[in-house]
């Protein structure tokens, strides 16, 4: 339809426009806050009403990544001037740093957290969508006796609600001694994922018209170089779409790594609100670290972006 | 380049027979068209043959040696599909080489293979672009130099042309020709349009649920039709079909048609023809084409007087419906020869082009003059 530049239509343009400006705005209120917090000086960062203009500091991700101590008496001068710069904006909010035995400065479990979190998102991540892709393939390709049901039961899988299953699958980990095991939260998140993978990517594969395999197995290719050459790069972008949504799931889940782990496999969602439990409540860095966890979502999902377009509307609007 | 053979072929689906018991051999650079209705098992008995659908029973030879048991890889025979399958991620030189690819041919040879070949197609200043770049034509060009880059046994070709427009499709035709002039490999070309058979084929298999009408050149399937079914699909407009009743008076033979006393005068060697060809009396049926009905302005001896009702003006010619009765009988004529709806002609049935068929059977009865 031809763009019609009627008064009418570009007041409803105009009201259009500013509806999403007004919904962009309530919905980036959240980040906004979260990320200036992180930019504040403690005192600020619970002050009403909010303050707005401040001079932003990274004080809060240095005092992320580090442990630290209250200052009990004020701080050596000739302390406080061989310190380096970060140092100094520690001691400046009336703390020090701890250090180990050789003087060395103590790292914060904070950096251990989220590279748990990367390796549990991007392992099972990897694994949902290998597994769905292929699984989905086998049943848009071949004729598979109970196709409908056992599609259905693939679905069922995700329909008892977490919170049911956590003490259950709870015991069975302490059990088979997956408790607390990066391994142990990478097949949860792929078992959670791999249903929702299958049925994204069955419909991206029936898409392909399979005279695009069929092409290639009569020019001379097995099957199995088929997938690789044809399928795989064909259904790129449905790829893309269900590795975003079973990353996402997969990197913000919070129940069940907060019950299946503790300590060595923890993930960040379940740490980082167990720091506001500790000592002092200093929500910049909790903000801090809430920001750092919102980059590597933002991140992927802006480097897929293109394949994202296309790839929601579920393969509708292909070619 | 080879000889692609079946014997006795069974293919079902489901309780669905699709192809029932079909025999024939695809000679040495032979090129040979499918022709049947949509539905008759055309498609999925090529699919047969390049190895993407198992048959039930019989057996496809190619070069003599069954292949049931060879994938589809390893029959070396190329497949066209009617919507191309070009790979929409590669280019179109990526597409034209991506046989050449599973055979590691090395890069040099591959080159000269892909630009030698897209040179004779008229497409090598497309190599670079995506198929979704490409017309109609042109995509359907890069499908075909694709099959022939690896020099296969056979090529099959399924409905290549069908979803051109019609002008696009004409000049395909001649391509196509053309084409397999130049290479002379074996082919087999599946279509629904009689007129790309004619033009295309040294052969034409027609097909009708599953079971081989038959098989023989553009002329004999249009000159002499084994049965009621191709005599109809062959050939435009849809020769004329009667049921037919044989009297002698006088030394005279003369049929009359669809049960009216509209009679046309035959040779007297018609009886002895129909009861060689072991025709029974009331299951007679006469079919001739368009053109075989001859038209005259005038009264003339062994003309039958008739009234003209609708007039298909086609610029070369005019086809005509002559009221028989209730039904209607159409005639070709030169343009504008008869002027109006309502006007009295006077027609005859050329003994030469009339065909004689079975009515339960619906076979032949192989009465020629
Ligand atoms: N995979 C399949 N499963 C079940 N039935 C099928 C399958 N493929 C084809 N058929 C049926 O087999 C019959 C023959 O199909 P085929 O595709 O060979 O016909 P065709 O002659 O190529 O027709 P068209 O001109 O429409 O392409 C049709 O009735 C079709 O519905
Ligand atoms: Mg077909």
């Amino acid at each position: 339809m031809a763009v019609v530049s009627t008064r009418a239509g570009r007041l409803g343009n105009r009201i259009a426009i500013a509806a999403v400006i007004v919904v962009t705005l309530i919905f980036l209120s959240p980040i906004y806050w979260i990320t200036s917090t992180a930019f504040k000086p403690l005192v600020l960062a619970t002050s009403v009403p909010p303050t707005v203009v401040f001079e932003p500091s990274i004080t809060p991700f240095v005092k992320l990544f580090t442990k630290r101590a209250q200052l009990t008496t004020p701080v050596d001068p000739a302390v406080y001037e061989a310190a380096p710069w970060w140092e100094k904006l520690v001691l400046d909010g009336g703390e020090r740093l701890s250090r180990d035995g050789r003087g060395e400065v103590v790292f914060s479990a904070y950096p251990d957290r989220f590279a748990n979190s990367l390796i549990i998102a991007v392992t099972s991540t990897l694994l949902a969508v290998s597994l769905g892709t292929i699984t989905a393939y086998g049943f848009s390709r071949f004729r598979v006796k109970g196709e409908a049901d056992l599609l259905f039961f693939i679905l069922s899988t995700r329909m008892l609600p977490p919170v049911v299953v956590a003490i259950p699958m709870f015991l069975m980990y302490r059990a088979v001694g997956l408790n607390d095991t990066h391994i142990g939260l990478i097949i949860l998140y792929t078992a959670f994922n791999v249903s929702f993978a299958v049925w994204l990517m069955k419909g991206f594969i029936d898409e392909i018209p399979k005279e695009y395999e069929e092409a290639a197995l009569v020019d001379g290719y097995t099957r199995m170089q088929a997938f690789f050459k044809i399928v795989l790069p064909e259904a790129a972008t449905g790829i893309a779409a269900t590795a975003v949504f079973c990353f996402i799931t997969a990197w913000n889940e919070y129940a069940f790594a907060l019950i299946l782990s503790n300590r060595r496999a923890q993930t960040a969602p379940p740490f980082i609100p167990s720091q506001v439990g500790t000592g002092l409540q200093d929500w910049t860095v909790i903000a801090a670290g809430t920001v750092l966890f919102l980059l590597p979502v933002a991140i992927f999902t802006f480097l897929l972006r293109n394949h994202l377009l296309r790839g929601m509307s579920f393969g509708a609007i292909r070619k | 380049m080879a000889e692609i053979e079946l014997r006795h072929v069974n293919k079902h689906f489901g309780p669905l027979q699709v192809i029932r018991d079909v025999s024939l051999t695809v000679k040495d650079r032979e090129f040979v068209v499918f022709l049947g209705p949509s539905g008759c098992g055309k498609t999925t008995t090529l699919r047969a043959i390049a190895g993407l659908e198992d048959i039930d029973s019989g057996d496809i030879l190619i070069d003599g040696k069954p292949v049931q048991t060879l994938r589809a890889a390893e029959r070396d025979v190329a497949f066209v599909f009617q919507n191309y399958a070009l790979y929409p991620h590669l280019t179109v030189y990526e597409n034209m080489a991506f046989p050449l690819r599973a055979v590691r041919m090395n890069r040099a040879e591959i080159d000269t293979t892909v630009k030698s070949v897209a040179g004779s197609l008229g497409i090598n200043h497309l190599l670079k672009r995506r198929p979704s770049a490409l017309s109609g034509g042109d995509m359907q060009r890069v499908a075909i130099g694709r099959s022939l880059v690896r020099r296969p046994k056979g090529i099959l070709l399924d409905e290549p042309i069908g979803s051109l427009d019609a002008k696009l499709r004409e000049t395909m035709r001649v391509e196509l020709k053309r084409l397999h002039v130049e290479n002379g490999s074996t082919s087999i070309y599946v279509t629904h349009d009689q007129v790309e058979a004619m033009a295309l084929a040294d052969r034409i298999v027609v097909m009708h649920e599953g079971i081989l009408q038959q098989l023989g050149s553009p002329a004999d399937v249009y000159e002499y039709p084994a049965n009621m079914f191709v005599a109809q699909f062959v050939g435009s407009p849809v020769m004329n079909m009667k049921t037919a009743d044989m009297r002698e008076t006088a030394g005279k033979v003369q049929v009359s048609l669809d049960g009216t006393d509209v009679a046309f005068d035959f040779p007297s060697e018609l009886a002895g023809k129909l009861s060689a060809g072991k025709a029974q009396k009331d299951q007679l049926m006469l079919g001739v084409r368009p053109e075989g009905v001859l038209i005259s302005r005038d009264a003339q001896d062994g003309y039958v007087e008739l009234v003209a009702g609708i007039i298909e003006p086609l610029g070369s010619h005019d086809i005509i419906d002559l009221k028989v009765g209730d039904g209607i009988l159409r005639a070709r004529t030169k343009s504008a020869y008869v002027s109006a709806p309502g006007q009295k002609v006077w027609a005859r049935i050329d003994p030469a082009q009339a065909h004689f068929f079975d009515a339960t059977s619906g076979i032949s009865l192989g009465v020629r003059f």
